[in-house]
This record gives C-alpha cells, sequence and structure tokens, in this order.
C-alpha cells in the first residue's frame, strides 16, 4: 500500500509549476499514470525512488514514512528497496547482462538471478554485454534488474516507448507476467492507450502536475458508455469517402482494419487521431478518444 | 652521461601522478555532482595553476613553505617537513600545479555520463562509493587515461615552478628540464641535447599511445 501526499515546484518548459499529488495505491495494483510531457509523470516516480526530494508532503510505502517534511524523514534510495526502470533503461555497459544484475543483488542470491535470467528468456545472452543487444533484449535485462532486489513496489518509466509494436506486444507481456509472479505493486508510466488497457487496473491522467482524472481506464477513456463485446484503441491512417459512408483506415496494434463510418461520424475525426474500435450489435463503430 | 636528473624527474612525476588519482577522483566526482554555491570558486582554485605563470605559485610556494613563516615553521615542527628546496616540496607544488589536467578530463567525463547511470545503481542499493567506483569510474577509462597521462607529461615539463621551489640541487631537486638549462647555461649543449632528446623521445611515445589507446586503434589491432 502506498499513501503519499506531495508537494513540489517544477520547473518545466512553460517557467514554474506546481505539482500536487495525492495517491493512494493498493498493493498488487498497476496504476498508470498517462499524460502530456512535462505533466509530472517521471517526476512522481522520481520523488517515490527518493532521487529527487518533494518540498513538503508525506510518503508511505507498507507501512514505513520514506519522506516525511514534517520530521525530516528522507530516505535514499538505497534504503528504499524498489524496482525502476529507467526510460533509457540505464544498464551498465561495461558488464555482462549477468553482472549487471548481480550488481544490485544482495549476496549469495545467485537463484535469484538464475530464475529471472530464465524468466525474461536471457539464458543465452547472459555473458554478452548490453552493446550488443537489441532495444527489446535490453528492455527485458532492465526489468529482471529491477527485479533483482526482490522489491515489492516496481517503478516504470515508459519502458515500451522506445520499442517497435511488436516487440512492446510481446514485453507487455512480460510485464503482466512478473507482476502478477513477483505480486507487485506497478506504477507504469505510458503514452499508449493500447498498452494502458491492457495492462492496468487503473490510471492516472495528468495536466500540468495535477491529477484531472483517475479510474479504471475504459472509465478515464470514456467508454463506458459501450456495452460493445469487443474493443480495441487504434490509429486513424485514412478517411476515404465512398458513395453514402466513409471507409476509415484504422490501426490496430500491428493490423489495419478498415471500418465503415456514417459521414457525421467522420465530421469529429481526422488523420492521426485515437479512436476506439468497438462492436455494438452490428457493425464496428468508431469514438474518438482523448 | 648523468641519468639522474631524467631519473628524478620521472620518479617526480610517477608520484604526483599517484597522488594526484587519488586526489581528483573524489574532487571531479563531487564538482560533476555538486550543486553546491562555492563550487565556482573551488573550480577557479582548480583551474588557476592554467592561467597564472608558474613563477608566481613558486613564488608563493616559496613564501609560504618557508622555515621563516609561520606555515613553514609549522610545517617543520610538528611534521618534520622542510618544503622548499626538497623533492617533497617539489611534489606537492608538482600536486597543485598539474591539479587541473587530472581533474578537468575526469569531471568532464563524469558530466558526460547520463545521470540514470548513477540513479540505477543508487536504487539497486548500491552505495555512493561504490558506484563511483564500479560503474561511473570504468565507463570513464578514456578521461582518466587522459587524466594520467596529461598530469604525468605537465609535471615532466614543469619548470618555473620547481626552479623557484626547488632549485638545482643535483640527484634532489635538479629535474631534466632544470638540468637542461644549467647546461646550456655552461654552454655544455651535447649533455642539454642529451637531456633534451630523452625528454622529447619519451613524452612523444606517452602521448602516441595514449591516442592509440584512445582511439581504439590497439584493440582493432588485437581483433
Amino acid at each position: 500500500m502506498i499513501s503519499c501526499q506531495i508537494d513540489k515546484r517544477l520547473r518545466a518548459a512553460g517557467g514554474e509549476m506546481q505539482f500536487r499529488m495525492d495517491l493512494q495505491v493498493p498493493r498488487g495494483q498497476l496504476l498508470a499514470l498517462y499524460g502530456a510531457s512535462g505533466a509530472g509523470k517521471t517526476s512522481t516516480l522520481r520523488m517515490l525512488a527518493g532521487l529527487m526530494a518533494p518540498d513538503a508532503g508525506r510518503i508511505e510505502v507498507g507501512g514505513n514514512v520514506w519522506f516525511d517534511s514534517t520530521s525530516g524523514i528522507n530516505l535514499r534510495p538505497q534504503q528504499r528497496g524498489l524496482g525502476f526502470v529507467f526510460q533509457d533503461y540505464a544498464l551498465f555497459p561495461h558488464l555482462t547482462v549477468r553482472q549487471n544484475l548481480e550488481f544490485g543483488a544482495p549476496k549469495d542470491q545467485k537463484a535469484v538471478v538464475d530464475e529471472l535470467i530464465d524468466l525474461v528468456e536471457l539464458g543465452g545472452l547472459q555473458h554478452q554485454r548490453p552493446g550488443t543487444l537489441s532495444g527489446g533484449q535490453k528492455q527485458r535485462v532492465a526489468l529482471a534488474r529491477a527485479l533483482v532486489g526482490r522489491p515489492s513496489l516496481l517503478l516504470l518509466d515508459e519502458p515500451l516507448a522506445a520499442l517497435d509494436l511488436k516487440i512492446r506486444l510481446k514485453l507487455q507481456d512480460y510485464l503482466l507476467r512478473v507482476h502478477r509472479e513477483y505480486g507487485l505493486t506497478t506504477l507504469l508510466i505510458s503514452h499508449d492507450l493500447g498498452e494502458i488497457h491492457k495492462l492496468c487496473d487503473r490510471v492516472l491522467v495528468l495536466e500540468q502536475g495535477q491529477v484531472v482524472r483517475e479510474g479504471t481506464p475504459s472509465e478515464v477513456f470514456q467508454s463506458d458508455r459501450i456495452s460493445g463485446k469487443f474493443k480495441f484503441t487504434g490509429e486513424v491512417l485514412g478517411i476515404q469517402p465512398q458513395e453514402f459512408l466513409f471507409l476509415v483506415t484504422v490501426q490496430v496494434q500491428d493490423q489495419v482494419v478498415q471500418v465503415v463510418a456514417l459521414p457525421s461520424e467522420v465530421r469529429a475525426l481526422a488523420v492521426g487521431d485515437r479512436v476506439l474500435v468497438a462492436s455494438k450489435a452490428f457493425n464496428p463503430v468508431l469514438y474518438k478518444l482523448d | 652521461m648523468n641519468w639522474d636528473p631524467l631519473i628524478l624527474t620521472f620518479q617526480l612525476a610517477s608520484i604526483t601522478t599517484l597522488i594526484l588519482l587519488g586526489v581528483s577522483i573524489p574532487l571531479a566526482a563531487w564538482l560533476s555532482a555538486s550543486r553546491s554555491r562555492v563550487k565556482p570558486v573551488v573550480e577557479t582554485l582548480v583551474s588557476m595553476p592554467l592561467v597564472l605563470p608558474p613563477t608566481v605559485l613558486g613564488f608563493y610556494f616559496l613564501l609560504a613553505f618557508s622555515p621563516g613563516n609561520a606555515f613553514g615553521q609549522w610545517l617543520d615542527q610538528w611534521l618534520g617537513l622542510q618544503l622548499v628546496f626538497s623533492f617533497p616540496g617539489l611534489v606537492l607544488a608538482s600536486v597543485i600545479y598539474s591539479l587541473p589536467f587530472m581533474v578537468h578530463p575526469i569531471q568532464s567525463g563524469l558530466s558526460a555520463l547520463p545521470a540514470s547511470l548513477k540513479e540505477a545503481a543508487y536504487v539497486m542499493g548500491v552505495s555512493r562509493k561504490k558506484t563511483l567506483l564500479r560503474v561511473l569510474l570504468p565507463n570513464i577509462k578514456p578521461s582518466l587515461l587522459t587524466g594520467i597521462v596529461l598530469a604525468f607529461a605537465h609535471t615532466v615539463g614543469e619548470f618555473g615552478v620547481v626552479l623557484m621551489i626547488g632549485g638545482s640541487i643535483p640527484g634532489r631537486t635538479r629535474v631534466a628540464s632544470i638540468a637542461i638549462y644549467d647546461e646550456v647555461e655552461a654552454l655544455n649543449y651535447g649533455a642539454a641535447n642529451f637531456y633534451s632528446a630523452v625528454l622529447f623521445v619519451i613524452t612523444f611515445c606517452i602521448l602516441l599511445l595514449v591516442y592509440l589507446v584512445n582511439g581504439g586503434y590497439i584493440k582493432r589491432f588485437w581483433k
């Protein structure tokens, strides 16, 4: 259980910004932070990890106080014992995959390292250096390394943003697996609605350092009114007028589908919009997101 | 030929470089990470030997270490150190004189590393010291090598500071650069040429080695 109320003046691209976060995360939840860049998502994770100090407030995790401005408590990152996956992975370039994991492992924990290498299926690459690995492989090393200290809290800063779709889908499965298998509480920054829908129990939408919406992914992304049998998020690639209708080409994850739409539905759409493709009764219908 | 001045020069440069390495790594680590208000002052002090004439530095060392002054007296009484016209005095002066040549490459090497590397280690529970020694330094090996070699070569090449504080005592403070000057003064061009040629060749080889290593030529050769 994480309970955190923190304030901080942040310097963002558009001048100063007041960051305020009042957050309760139950144990075992997979929570997404969503929002434009500069909204304070990464700062939230950094303050939880102890890499940045809030100006005021209190952070309590699993009954332990990590930060309390009134009593002057501020645990160092080393004392917090959480897992953090950085956007650039931050693998140690001079160490092999295995040494990367061992570096942070408590002493005599060879078994943990072996288990994690198996879990992310890196056995064949364990003696290579990160420089020779692909993006997806590096990401798996970073994930495994973050779990070496057996944390109960895992923070992921846009872990899959730099990867292509196919690998991203596979890594989402890895994330979900470690989240469940290790009973983690996970905070994930993501810009990918599909990813959030697939992985997360709850999502917070941040704007200008404030939480502006929160709820389950379907609630937050306004799809609660739909009683569809299936629904996917995708991106509009093209809109072609036909005789009476429009043919909208949508990319849903790694496939491209075409959906028939009425002129009234198409009016609000443009190429590049994110949409929800849902089947109501007959044809799939498109709903514009955000 | 008398090899003493050359041996003394390389002794001085080796000892100075070793001490500098120990001093500069923590100093450079602090400078690259700190946002303290005194940081600009410290940076300025470190860089001063780059712009000051060596004789200025040597002159103040001479005054400070002189047994006639309070500091020199204190050194003599409490530590038994007489730094004027002695080898330990040369070492201390060389350490300060070559400090920027060691600190600057290490500092810029550390600053160029992504912050996430350090932060990843901290989050994994690794202490600051272990992070510096085991994560950061192994990733700035070219900077370390540059620092070591520049500090060494700069110490080999110093003249003004040594002359002011060390004088020219054969076997104790008469390093090669001083010996060359003395021999030329005495119109002894053969001996001056000998010392000069040896310094020339050795420094050329050392610098060449650095460029070969940092340019990756040696690695490619072995592959």
